[in-house]
């Protein structure tokens, strides 16, 4: 082997040290955790495979290839392999690494992606007025009925194949968005900590009202809950899809707008956001004027469930006169990413009247991941169909789960006869009922 | 052991080859770009790599047998492969090789609880094949560290242990029959579902730990058990190795046949525990996992005595896992110390020395004291029962001059183990790893012997070649 200093210099592969890449000492036990691998069982589909390929690439034994950049976008980055992991391999780290190697060797190019990664991780994602502007006209094509109309009419054939096969599946936008339905500052009556909340992206279009419910059960539980306006993205949309300096940029804004000094915690309730945030020091390592404030946003950062538990919250009282049957998927970037499993079931056997049934696969990846569902529909309705026959097994009428992409991907699976919502949303509602009852 | 060897560039087959490869196995079963071939350049092993020239991965038994007669007519060495999990290097390919894994062939064909017996495809993951026997009320007990992804012919090819080898036995107890690819292509089933069966040579045995240099095994016929009805697992520690390794002679001294007496010294550990977070000792030196099994009453009376033992022996604490599920948890964690113990150093070298268990506690000395002397960071666990000790060598592959410290101590360590009786390998084969260490155990007429068999079955030394050992060059 060459001296780790001569590897040919990659502009992101480099950034690494090369330690990351030969924590890898290739046993396999990832190969059983990775939904890829189990579909194809060819090595180049596993984790050790991929972090194969990264090393040769390291090496200088494998330029950074077409076929090296589809293998890491069959990837979900589901991280079920860093679970497994016996040894301790980042792979977030490797894989958003190798996947920015790619975009900036662009071996992946066609015109129509360069617009489309121009017009989401450029535009769309990284303006929140335009985010909501597009959100809006969503919401007034959904509400309107013209989307209805046009999908009689025909028109959807003018679409490119996976966009027409996407359009029945597009999430309904919310009426009113996050900063409507949230102050910029809410105070308990006693108040016992200060924390801030993030209102996310999709989250803040299509799931305002479980930003609200956050909120309200934080209050709930004493905590004050300041809120900024038009936050924006995370950046974890732009890390996880090979733009690392954009990621970089939304990290900075994002940090920005908020007085760390004075929050005791900074709140999250969608996993793959998360997942992201808890590392923006590893992000801006490098930037002198933003590194320290990282380093402490991310010992701040908490998942919703996480912190819940973390202050002990207080258990709702009440009795339902039938018990829901609920079960919990996990979110790849809640257990994986965050290794929060425990806390989002302690909240959901705190409910009155939720009968609670593990979900086999529990941890299994639902097919969302991200856009997967967009750039590999194939796999990831497979995966999708895996979900909801495990689903269906449990007979339960209610599937929790903590990230948007989960929920939208799991309600598309199970159809409308089972209700799926985010745990602190029906913590949220137990307040409530519990609140009626009393009165 | 060469320190790194570096995949050397890919002898390229010629495209009617490939072209017929991909007649006989199916296009789709025929990998040859290099992004494809490159994470097959390398097992489970540390610091071993070579590139194959294409990889077949054949969905049918009648389909590995083709290729396999063609790749002999074509003289093209052939390395079967199964998950890849290997930890002597044995399905590291050869140079411009083909590699043929085996794991679409992953079908159990039978159960047949009237018989005890269940058949498989040899891609079957181990662990499936339990699962399998399950509903039955049956239980197949070899279990290697791998076998949630091990296949069952790597297995045999390799007679793999696990944690249950004292009171069990290891893999080749287990198989009472076997179809195999002949080197010439040819098909055979040696075997049956007799209990007794002495017609003829015990071919079956001359395939298990053949590591692929006699054939292609493709079917298994595999022994199962009655499933134990109770199991009782103790987590007991010590101040000492040598308390440790008194207590367990004195456990086998009052005729007590645990299923499972692990140990891990503190450095594996602390390993584990930051992995699993199962709640294992950090502070202890020792540390004894503990398992019995089998009917109710019995398990709880050598429960109560086996506890009582690890006291009088000097254990810290002893602790009894709260339930079924925590059992597991420690039994997996255990499972996964050789991956934990990677957290430390970049790479992990593992061995696995066995000597007759009464000397267990001074080969793990020895150990410690080589460790010393080379300024080296040995971990070391293992099978306490089986006298089989994993002394895990924590370094830096890049770093020449600690390497040439690590072949040091690991000669040593050979030869002090061969002094005491016992094998340079309990139950990851020999490979390419410990292919220099062999003919040191051996004495000239048995080590002949071995190469004898091979040049009689695979007379152009085209299955798996230069594992295990090298053939003499043909004399003209």
């Amino acid at each position: 082997m060459s001296d780790p200093s001569t590897h040919r210099v990659l502009r992101h592969m480099a950034e690494l040290d090369y330690s990351v890449v030969q924590q890898c000492m290739h046993c396999g036990m990832c190969l059983p955790s990775c939904p890829t691998y189990l579909e194809t069982r060819r090595e180049r589909n596993s984790p050790r495979g991929r972090i194969a390929l990264m090393r040769a690439i390291a090496d200088g034994e494998l330029e950074v290839t077409r076929e090296f950049g589809e293998e890491m976008y069959y990837c979900l980055g589901c991280l079920a392999c860093t679970t497994a992991c016996p040894a301790g391999v980042d792979y977030p780290k490797l894989f958003e690494h190798a996947r920015a190697e790619v975009e900036a060797a662009d071996v992946l190019f066609t015109p129509g992606r360069r617009f489309w990664r121009w017009l989401t991780l450029r535009q769309l994602f990284a303006k929140p007025w335009m985010l909501r502007a597009v959100g809006r006209l969503l919401r007034l094509y959904q509400a309107s009925g013209l989307c209805s109309l046009v999908r009689k009419s025909g028109l959807l054939r003018l679409l490119p194949e996976n966009l027409r096969d996407l359009e029945p599946t597009t999430p309904t936008v919310r009426r009113h968005f996050s900063d409507a339905l949230i102050a910029g500052i809410e105070s308990p009556p006693a108040r016992k900590y200060r924390v801030g909340m993030l209102t996310g992206c999709v989250q803040d279009l299509v799931f305002s009202d479980v930003n609200r419910d956050t909120v309200e059960v934080l209050l709930e539980n004493g905590c004050e809950v300041i809120t900024p306006r038009a936050q924006g993205c995370c950046g974890s949309l732009h890390a996880h899809n090979g733009d690392l300096e954009q990621a970089a940029e939304q990290a900075r804004r994002l940090i920005d707008r908020f007085d760390l000094a004075s929050l005791d915690a900074i709140i999250t309730n969608a996993a793959g956001c998360g997942s992201h945030l808890k590392h923006f020091a590893n992000l801006l390592a490098d930037d002198p004027d933003y590194a320290g404030r990282a380093r402490e946003w991310d010992r701040k950062a908490r998942d919703i469930s996480q912190w819940l538990v973390e202050i002990g919250f207080r258990r709702p009282e009440g009795v339902a006169a039938e018990p829901i049957r609920t079960t919990y998927h996990e979110a790849c970037h809640l257990c994986h990413g965050q290794g929060i499993s425990k806390q989002p079931r302690e909240i959901l056997k705190a409910i009155p009247g939720l009968e609670f049934v593990e979900l086999e696969n529990a941890t299994h990846c639902c097919g969302s991941a991200g856009v997967y569902n967009i750039t590999q529909p194939e796999q990831a309705g497979k995966l999708q169909r895996e979900k909801a026959a495990c689903i269906a097994k449990t007979g339960a009428s209610l599937v929790a789960t903590a990230n948007p992409g989960c929920h939208l991907q799991i309600q598309n699976g199970v159809g409308p006869g089972v209700g799926v919502r985010h745990p602190v949303s029906l913590l949220a509602e137990a307040y409530r009922k519990e609140k009626k009852e009393r009165s | 052991m060469s320190p790194v060897s570096k995949a050397a560039p890919a002898a390229t087959l010629s495209p009617s080859t490939i072209r017929h490869l991909r007649e006989l196995a199916g296009a789709e079963n025929v990998l040859t770009e290099r992004e494809d071939l490159i994470p097959y350049g390398f097992d489970g092993t540390a610091a071993l790599k070579h590139g194959a020239a294409c990889v077949v991965m054949p969905g049918t038994c009648e389909a590995a047998a083709a290729v396999v007669r063609f790749a002999v007519s074509e003289d093209i060495p052939v390395v079967t492969r199964g998950s890849g999990t290997g930890l002597s290097g044995g399905s590291v390919p050869v140079d411009g090789g083909i590699v043929v894994t085996l794991v679409h062939l992953n079908r159990i064909l039978e159960v047949d609880p009237a018989n005890l017996t269940l058949l498989a495809e040899a891609g079957t993951i181990t662990k499936a094949i339990d699962d399998a026997a399950l509903p039955h009320g049956l239980f197949y007990p070899p279990d290697p560290g791998s076998m949630k992804i091990s296949t069952i012919g790597g297995n045999v090819a390799n007679n793999s242990g696990g944690l249950r080898g004292l009171k069990y036995g290891v893999t080749r107890d287990y198989v009472m029959g076997m179809e195999v690819v002949l080197p010439d292509g040819s098909v055979a089933w040696l075997g049956s579902k007799c209990v007794k069966d002495v017609a003829g040579y015990s071919m079956k045995d001359l395939f298990v730990g053949s590591e692929g240099t006699l054939g292609i095994i493709t079917k298994v016929l595999l022994k199962l058990v009655p499933r134990p009805k109770a199991r009782r697992t103790l987590l007991a520690s010590f101040d000492s190795m040598e308390a440790a390794a008194r207590s367990v002679s004195r456990i086998i001294e009052r005729q007590i046949i645990p299923c499972t007496l692990e140990f891990l010294d503190r450095r594996t550990c602390e390993c584990v525990e930051d992995y699993a977070k199962v709640g294992l000792p950090t502070s202890a030196a020792a540390v004894v996992l503990m398992e019995t099994d089998g009917h109710p009453a019995v398990v709880e009376e050598e429960a109560a005595a086996m506890e009582a033992i690890a006291r009088e022996s000097g254990a810290i604490s002893v602790e009894k896992a709260a339930d079924e599920a925590h059992a597991v948890r420690l039994a997996t964690a255990r499972r996964s110390a050789f991956s934990a113990l990677a957290r430390i150093r970049p790479t992990t070298i593992l061995e696995d020395v066995t000597v007759p268990r009464s000397h267990l506690a001074e080969i793990v000395a020895f150990v410690e004291e080589v460790a010393v002397r080379h300024r080296l960071q040995i971990a070391t666990f293992g099978h306490f029962g089986d006298g089989n000790v994993h002394p895990t060598i924590l370094t830096d592959e890049t770093d020449h001059e600690e390497m040439e410290r690590v072949h040091l101590a690991l000669g040593e360590i050979f030869a002090k183990t061969i002094e005491l009786g016992g094998t340079i390998t309990g139950e990851h084969g020999v490979g390419l790893a410990k292919k220099p260490f062999l003919s040191g155990q051996f004495d000239e007429a048995s080590y002949a012997l071995m190469k004898q068999l091979k040049q009689a079955l695979d007379p152009r030394g085209l299955l798996n070649p230069g594992k295990i050992f090298d053939l003499d060059a043909p004399t003209a």
